[in-house]
């Protein structure tokens, strides 16, 4: 089998998350104090502000499940009870923890010294965490609410309300843990770095628009969006990965190239989709090739979204740093109500020019699956555009059914195929 | 010379072809049981389908007179059965000759030879005139009869009961990996003398030379299309592969132009499928991770009853009083089904149970793919137990009020026929 194809820029973030694990395995040793915080709605740099490592546990069960070992994780904490409905991320973690707490690039990972309970979107977070105090004892735990974007739109109270969150109870633990004082001109320099990233990130992602697309937006999207969602958001790293990501896709954009596969450079663009929902983790590779060996580009992802909805026009603004990251939290895509994401994925379906739409359902996650068959069949109202629905999982390697999953995918593209012969 | 195009459903229980002819017309169908070698499934499936072909063009010669073609034809299968037990009868002679049985190797051969014996009269008993029989497969109607005398010839001081199976089970292997070629060439020599034995009044010259006629034609392949859970394995290139969502609701289309929605239940998928007035998908719905609730729940239920797959539609429809079945789960349903019945209560009522949970479970797939608005055509193997299709209509009618359900006896080869219009579609497209 010849070798894995893979980006420099995938090469650079893979030394990046490594980096990164190091710096945790050695944090404790070195005085450095550790704040466990999830990604949506994550609040990266104002945590680092303080000199604190950030541990994001979605990361740490995705990596994991990416590297085959979240099927023994999942194993270990159903023996401690959890029962198999529940979100395989938790479980990956729970078992993680209860296996020494390695990471998956087989360091040491740091106990926490705080719990950052950022409550975006996702209910299982608070229990999550919950379960995370019961294991780690006497952890400090900081609790932000962010409200629902029941309206589809930002409300001023709801952004005053998370403003005085950060005020009143996630500033003054972040000071209490790391024992230095909020320093806002440190932060505001953080978030213009910030936004420079984004800035190209942004670009990457739109990139997606031309004919063929030199990105896939959905199994390349997920590592271009590793570092901002990740621990590198306000980090000079961030800025100069997304510059060199940014001159990689421009040079495939110049020679009209697609993307590059493990397999290398894609064939003939087919058919270009967009995705509702995140990738399964445990047979990435397998699941990808399903695609791209029919010539099937995902141009636009919700997934890609959840960690900030900057091509919507979000940036973050150093002038008002409170403010903005509350803008930042309420606006993540896991905030949003089912009308406003199904205005998005239409958008998305119109703008990028697409053939069809996949929703990728997460039966164990319960918190972004409710509602999703009801998008699909408003969408192609709204469209005429197909869609199709698979059950699948996050990290869980059982729930992975191959044949049945390729089935389904083969039957989607053709049916996509038979209907463009009738309109020829 | 005809030109013929064919569709082959590689399903994980049966394997099903059908055979059209230059306008579209269904000219054969044949149907195997599926097993581990593809390959040899689908040209087993397609020799059946050429056999039935040719009693086609037998009857497009002189009338169809059903009476003595499907005279020709029983005697035509029993010449194919008794073909395969004489390889059956082979295979064993090799087996008992094998290292595995050196202690015993005289004993055992004579013993297997007996139960060939037997075997013979019995199987020319399930192709007499007027029998019915259990199963249209050799691999059923064998192994039925091989047990039923190797139970009587076992001796555990000797030969022991399970030796004897085990001999069985590698032998039907063997027999059922080897592909059979021009069975209606070989064997309407023999069918045709038998069957002009029982019908002394018939024309005996018109039907001689109908028979010359269409053993001479020359059936050529204008292209095949295959489908079903196998496809991939099915040793042909990847344009003529499809679907088997595409090749049902094509397939129901062509038998019920008025439909729009699309239930087809197999051996371990349930699909529902809405069409557009063309027979074009558009959109479609299936169990992804969960094989429960499909054709092979029923073969499991059989098989923890005792009886045969289709009996047990017409026995749960004896039913009064239907039992409340929760579990769609195979293996929880055995459980069930034994605590009711040991419980007292009627096996009628409990499959009545049964087939109501199986619906139940489609119901939910026909919701979630769009609902029904028009007329429903309900295919796959399990289209045929008539308990399925009464349960199916009462749901439906309690949920979307009056609609047409269509069904048909042919239904099983619903995603063949599908197959093969879009190789006779392909070759057109090509010939333009």
């Amino acid at each position: 089998m010849s070798a894995v194809r893979k980006e420099d820029s995938m090469l650079l973030q893979k030394q990046m998350m490594s980096d990164h694990y190091d710096r945790l395995a050695s944090a404790h040793d070195e005085g450095r104090k550790v704040v466990y915080t999830f990604v949506p709605g994550n609040l990266n740099e104002l945590v680092r502000s303080f000199d604190l490592l950030p541990v994001l546990p979605e990361i740490n069960a995705l990596q994991s499940g990416l590297r085959k070992k979240s099927g023994g994780y999942i194993a270990e904490a159903e023996k401690n009870g959890h029962s198999e409905d529940v979100c395989t991320y938790v479980k990956c973690d729970i078992g993680m923890l209860k296996k020494g707490n390695i990471s998956p690039t087989g360091t040491q990972l740091p106990k926490p010294d705080l719990l950052l309970l950022s409550y975006t979107g996702c209910f299982t977070f608070l229990k999550w965490f919950e379960l995370l105090r019961e294991e780690y004892g006497d952890v400090p735990v900081a609790m932000l609410h962010v409200p629902y974007q029941a309206n589809g739109r930002i409300e001023p109270h709801q952004r005053d309300y998370v403003v005085q969150q950060m005020r009143t109870e996630v500033i003054p633990k972040l000071e209490q843990v790391s024992g230095r004082a909020f320093d806002e001109d440190r932060l505001r320099e953080m978030l213009r770095l910030s936004a420079r990233a984004e800035d190209d990130l942004v670009w990457t992602l739109e990139s997606a628009k031309r004919t063929p697309s030199p990105i896939d937006a959905y199994f390349g999207g997920v590592h271009y969006i590793g570092p901002i969602f990740s621990a590198f958001r306000g980090t000079q790293g961030a800025v100069d990965y997304y510059t060199a990501l940014r001159s990689e896709v421009q040079e495939r954009l110049d020679a009209g190239q697609g993307p590059v596969t493990p397999e290398g450079p894609m064939g003939i663009e087919k058919y270009r989709l967009v995705v509702e929902g995140p990738p399964n983790w445990t047979s990435f590779r397998e699941f990808w090739k399903m695609f791209y060996d029919e010539g099937a580009v995902f141009v636009a992802s919700t997934y890609t979204k959840v960690g900030g909805l900057y091509d919507r026009g979000f940036r973050h603004d150093p002038d008002n740093p409170l403010e903005t990251l509350a803008d930042y939290c309420l606006g993540c895509y896991t905030n949003l109500g089912l009308p406003t994401r199904v205005d998005l994925i239409e958008q998305y379906i119109r703008d990028y020019n697409a053939d069809g739409f996949l929703v990728n359902s997460v039966k164990s996650c319960n918190s972004f699956s409710v509602g999703q068959l009801m998008m699909l069949r408003q969408l192609e109202e709204r469209t005429g555009v197909p869609g199709v629905f698979i059950e699948n999982d996050l990290v869980d390697p059982r729930y992975f059914s191959a044949a049945n999953i390729k089935n389904r995918i083969e039957s989607y593209l053709q049916m996509l195929d038979q209907k463009r012969g009738k309109a020829a | 010379m005809i030109d013929v195009f064919v569709g082959i459903d590689l399903g994980s229980t049966t394997t099903k072809a059908v055979v059209l002819d230059g306008d579209g017309n269904v000219i054969g169908r044949g149907i195997t049981n599926s097993r581990s070698n593809y390959d040899v499934a689908a040209l087993i499936v397609r020799e059946e389908a050429f056999v039935r072909t040719r009693f086609t063009l037998v009857e497009r010669s002189i009338g169809v007179d059903a009476g003595v073609i499907s005279a020709l034809e029983r005697n035509l299968k029993l010449q194919q059965h008794l073909e395969l037990l004489a390889r059956l009868q082979e295979a064993m002679s090799m087996l008992a000759a094998g290292p595995k049985h050196c202690g015993h190797a005289g004993d055992l051969r004579k013993r297997l030879d007996d139960i060939a014996a037997g075997m013979e009269p019995l199987a020319r008993q399930h192709f007499a005139r007027g029998a019915t029989r259990r199963s249209d497969f050799f691999r059923d109607l064998a192994a039925a009869d091989y047990m039923h005398i190797a139970e009587q010839i076992a001796d555990p001081k000797h030969i022991a009961f399970d030796v004897l199976c085990g001999v069985f089970d590698a032998a039907i292997l063997a027999v059922e990996n080897l592909p059979v070629e021009h069975a209606f060439e070989r064997h309407i020599g023999a069918a045709l003398e038998a069957t002009l034995a029982e019908h002394p009044h018939c024309d005996a010259d018109g039907l001689c030379r109908a028979v010359v006629e269409a053993r001479r034609e020359e059936l050529v392949e204008g292209a095949t299309v295959g489908t079903g859970y196998g496809r991939a394995r099915l040793p042909f290139p990847k344009e003529q592969i499809r679907s088997e969502i595409l090749c049902h609701g094509l397939g129901a289309h062509a038998m019920f132009p008025e439909t729009r929605t699309v239930l087809d239940i197999g051996g371990q998928d349930t699909k529902a499928i809405q069409v557009d007035a063309s027979g074009i998908v558009t959109s479609f719905q299936m169990n992804d991770r969960c094989a429960a609730g499909c054709g092979r729940y029923l073969g499991y239920i059989a098989d923890e009853m005792n009886l045969a797959l289709h009996e047990l539609g017409p026995l749960a429809q004896e039913s009064r009083t239907r039992v409340k079945i929760n579990s769609t789960c195979t293996v929880f349903a055995g459980a069930e089904l034994r605590e009711r019945l040991s419980l007292g209560q009627k096996r009628e009522d409990i499959l009545s149970g049964l087939h109501r949970a199986i619906i139940l479970r489609a119901m939910s797939l026909l919701a979630r793919s769009g609902g029904i608005h028009d007329q429903l055509t309900f295919t796959g193997g399990v289209a045929r137990n008539p308990a399925a299709v009464a349960a199916l209509r009462d749901l439906v009618g309690e949920n979307y009020g009056p609609r047409t359900l269509n069904t048909s006896p042919d239904s099983i080869y619903t995603g063949s026929l599908g197959a093969a219009l879009f190789a006779l579609r392909a070759a057109e497209r090509k010939a333009a």
